[in-house]
């Protein structure tokens, strides 16, 4: 059974599916122009240092992400 | 004349394709409803000229930073006959929605599909047939990079651009009623035409981010990485530079010096020893700055400097900033001003004038000529790589400073969100492109700025008629003796007042104007100085140099893209108050300490 989660609190490796995204319209539009859509999958591939971004890969994109910016993301997983 | 807009997702490959497209004859020209300066070049295409223009790189259209905007008024001012839309082959599956949204505007277009190679190595095939009937548009296959696909996107641009009919300058406002369909249609345009791997992924890419993006060896990594990039500068622009200066002074000793003697004394030391040698010696540098921009278009265009945003925004977002700011002061190691233009993408006001404040500390190209200079001649060749590091990590030191006292002022909320591409590297003919346009740009800015300069110094130190050059009683000792009571607790003498007094127009007046002062060229130069200051004046002085003003293009920039009288002000009267301070505190400090 599929739960909702925060974006922040995934682990490294972990994979999951966008539930919805709680940002303001432009980031919006740009998030879904490096690919993160509602119902797309991705995968965390790492963190970076210092409670820095994170590594996500969505389909063939690769892309940094804040970790701020990650609690505003529902993921399904 | 007909129009043709070029548009594509950042790291789409647009910039080359233009770059082949446009050749040399790139030109910065102004658009009705943009404010910014775009590049725009004239070609022959099916017998008739075209006009290209080459719009940022953007998400979407929608979108609500000055790139986004720029592109949305240019579309609704400007009549625009064929649009060409450049997406990366292999992230299809997201750089289709602009060819939507495009669509969904009724723009005549031509879709290219750049790295198709790339792609296809990754194992994505895809059917530009199908493609091109699901979308309406024509679409091909391409490798920009390699030039693989030119001659049929040519001949379908050709046709194209024959047959569409121009879109007339309306606004888009209106035009984006129907989005939310746009995703749907997108996948199942996707799933019809191209087919992905069960595992896509960049496998060196991998392997390389393991090492490079390490949670604890990153960042030394990085700055490892640094110091061996500016240690590799100095050991193969240096003796390339001492041999260009031996070049200017024979040419000057064995032509110049018997062409001109015939000439009255006073004309004959003007052509010679002001215009000649500030600009010969300038010039000298030339070489160096060639090596400095080829690591530098290594390290651009090989998608390093994302990952630096990655490591290092954590740190950043601490001081107001973000990981953008630390690509954009890395950029500014070139050149302060495009990297000045680069925070365009940034849609806070406060993190966008945040970042600009401390753009202008980034030891730019030309302060870089300043201190290999200063650096051979004052230190020895064992330390003098380590002297110019220890500038490099001023530039930082000097950024946190004024970034941590000036947060509160420029307050952001921006989220942040950047994509990491997959590593590359620049093929030999960018490389000689970058370089070639290295040197254009010096012989624009010698044209220029640094003639002019060299002249006004020879006239300050010759001045008034019959004074020993540089001494006391010409021009240039007055001002450096009014100056003194300022600059001297920092261990700046008159000569070197002068020096920086034009710098303020152009770093590169400096050395220039220090031929002029010091009436010595090349490596007789090095020597003159070296007898006149000891290392600590040396490093107080390049300091100074560091902080205290960018160029005047520098400020010029800021002030248009700021828009602000105010910033402006804060950007020219901060750095210098903090120049004078930190010179000072070292010189004395210095001293104090028996140096």
């Amino acid at each position: 059974m599929k739960t909702v989660h925060c974006l922040a609190d995934m682990n490294i490796g972990e994979t999951a599916t966008i539930q919805a995204i709680h940002v303001d319209t432009g980031f919006q539009y740009r998030l879904n122009g490096l690919g993160l859509r509602i119902g797309k999958t991705f995968e965390v591939i790492r963190h970076a240092p210092f409670n820095g971004p994170f590594h996500l890969r969505v389909g063939n994109t690769e892309l940094m992400l804040r970790r701020q910016d990650a609690k505003m993301i529902e993921v399904l997983m | 004349m007909k129009r043709i807009a070029l548009i594509g997702m950042p790291n789409a490959g647009k910039s080359t394709l233009f770059n082949r497209m446009s050749g040399a004859s790139a030109k910065v020209a102004n658009w009705p409803g943009v404010t910014v300066d775009l590049l725009s070049s004239k070609l022959l295409l099916a017998g008739e000229m075209v006009e290209l223009v080459d719009l940022p790189g953007i998400y979407d259209l929608h979108g609500f930073s000055d790139d986004e905007q720029v592109v949305r008024h240019f579309l609704a001012n400007n009549t625009v006959d064929l649009v060409l839309i450049m997406a990366n082959a292999s992230q299809i599956d997201r750089q289709l929605s602009l060819t939507l949204q495009l669509k969904s505007l009724d723009m005549p277009a031509v879709l290219l599909l750049n790295m198709a190679d790339e792609a296809k190595k990754m194992g994505i095939s895809i059917d530009a047939e199908k493609l091109s009937a699901e979308l309406g548009y024509p679409t091909l296959l391409l490798s920009a990079k390699y030039g693989q696909g030119y001659a049929e996107a040519y001949k379908t641009i050709e046709s194209s651009l024959q047959h569409s009919r121009a879109r007339p300058a309306q606004s888009l406002e209106q035009d984006f009623a129907v989005d939310q369909a746009m995703e749907t249609e997108l996948d199942s345009i996707v799933k019809h035409s191209v087919d992905f791997p069960v595992q896509v992924g960049n496998s060196t890419t991998e392997k390389i981010d393991r090492v490079a993006l390490h949670p604890v060896l990153g960042l030394p990594l990085f700055f490892g990485f640094m110091f061996f990039m500016f240690q590799a500068v100095y050991t193969i622009g240096g003796p390339l530079q001492e041999a260009t200066a031996w070049l200017f002074e024979t040419f000057r000793d064995i032509a110049l010096v018997p062409l001109l003697s015939a000439l009255p004394p006073l004309l004959n030391g003007f052509l010679i020893g002001g215009v000649y040698d500030g600009i010969a010696t300038v010039a000298s540098f030339v070489p160096i700055i060639i090596v400095f921009f080829l690591f530098m278009a290594i390290v651009e265009d090989s998608g390093y400097l994302s990952r630096a945003a990655f490591l290092m925004d954590a740190l950043m977002s601490r001081m107001g900033l973000d990981g953008r700011s630390f690509v954009m002061l890395l950029m500014g190691f070139g050149c302060n001003v495009p990297a000045l233009m680069g925070t365009r993408t940034m849609r806070s006001r406060g993190l966008r004038l945040l970042t600009m404040l401390v753009i202008p500390f980034s030891l730019c190209s030309a302060r870089l000529q300043v201190f290999v200079f200063m650096t051979t001649a004052l230190f020895s060749p064992q330390h003098a790589p380590i002297v110019l590091f220890s500038l490099y990590m001023m530039t930082f030191v000097i950024v946190i400073l004024t970034a941590l006292l000036f947060k509160g002022r420029f307050n952001s909320q921006e989220p942040f969100a950047l994509e990491l591409p997959p590593y590359r590297l620049p093929t030999t003919r960018q490389m000689i492109l970058r370089g070639w346009h290295e040197i254009g740009h010096f012989l624009k800015r010698a044209t220029k700025f640094i003639t002019i300069g060299v002249v006004m110094v020879w006239i300050l130190t010759n001045m008034p008629f019959g004074v020993e050059p540089a001494s006391a009683a010409s021009w240039s000792g007055i001002i450096g003796e009014f100056m003194s009571p300022i600059l001297s607790p920092a261990g700046i003498n008159p000569e070197l007042t002068i020096a920086l007094i034009f710098g303020f127009v152009a770093k590169e007046i400096v050395i220039g104007a220090l031929a002029v002062i010091y009436g010595l060229e090349g490596s007789a130069l090095m020597t003159g100085i070296a007898q006149q200051i000891d290392w600590v004046q040396a490093y107080s002085f390049m300091l100074f140099t560091l902080i205290y003003t960018p160029c005047l293009s520098t400020i010029a920039t800021l002030r248009a893209e700021a828009k602000s009288g105010w910033f402006t002000t804060i950007s020219l009267v901060w750095p210098l108050t903090l120049a004078w301070v930190i010179s000072t505190g070292f010189y004395q400090a210095a001293r104090f300490l028996g140096y």
